[in-house]
């Protein structure tokens, strides 16, 4: 499997990274790609602004340690992870995961469960940027049970699609 | 052992990092929070409700029962709101 996994502040390009998935290889017949964009908004208030922290080193580690999960529950053959920090704007792509798989089965499956687990397990923190000043996002406990989900036994896969 | 700390953690601590030296009796991460929490105000409030605290020992992350021996760097920080 061919994985790749960046933690930038420059913006990315999610044409670009799907093309890399699959150039010169003729086994992929799904890509999935989920971009996480950042909203005007945040619990209901306009927002100027969204910085992001992150712990350097763990956040590539424990994104590592769910790419290998994800490989281990559905047959893979290319995963991509891009996540920012520092300071975006309103519009600005926050978060790319792009899998590839023989089938769309496991690259929709696995492109989820991914979002899932970045979205709790991943350090980073969003702090957004309102009129009243700068706020700490609050975590969200329907991200909690959405990744808690997927601690379920897996179902089979490798059914025809 | 170097401890460190993220977005309101850090802030309410007012440093990113540093060096500690926890007494013997302190074993677990969780006993850690309760003796970081009596080193000073801004450690008070940030400590304040040790169940919201997340930790990670060596970039990995652990629960409060996990034992702190060993450890060369401990971080604390809220729950992740990545993604």
């Amino acid at each position: 499997m061919t994985t790749t996994i960046r933690l930038q502040g420059e913006v990315f390009d999610v044409s670009a990274e799907a093309a890399l998935l699959t150039r010169g290889r003729t086994d992929i017949g799904a890509v999935v790609t989920f971009t996480g964009i950042c909203r005007a908004d945040e619990a209901g208030g306009p927002i100027a602004a969204l910085t992001l922290e992150h712990y350097p080193g763990m956040a590539e580690a424990e994104i590592a340690r769910h790419v290998e999960a994800a490989h281990a529950r559905w047959p893979l053959l290319g995963v991509t992870v891009i996540h920012r920090y520092g300071r975006l704007t309103p519009g600005e792509p926050i978060v790319l995961v792009a899998t590839a798989s023989s089938h769309r089965e496991a690259a929709f499956a696995a492109a989820e469960y991914l979002m899932d687990y970045l979205k709790t397990r991943a350090p980073f923190w969003k702090q957004v940027e309102k009129a009243a000043g700068k706020i700490w996002v609050d975590a969200k406990s329907a991200d909690d049970a959405a990744a808690e989900r997927w601690s379920a036994p897996a179902p089979s896969h490798g059914a025809a699609e | 052992m170097k401890v460190r700390y993220f977005a309101w953690v850090r802030e309410r601590v007012g440093k990113a990092e540093e060096e500690i030296d926890p007494p013997a009796a302190v074993v677990t991460v969780g006993e850690l929070v309760g003796w970081l929490a009596r080193k000073g105000e801004g450690y008070a409030y940030a400590f304040e409700n040790p169940k919201v605290i997340r930790a990670a020992i060596d970039k990995s992350h652990v629960r409060a029962d996990a034992r702190i021996a060993g450890a060369a760097e401990i971080a604390f920080f809220p729950p992740m709101t990545g993604g």
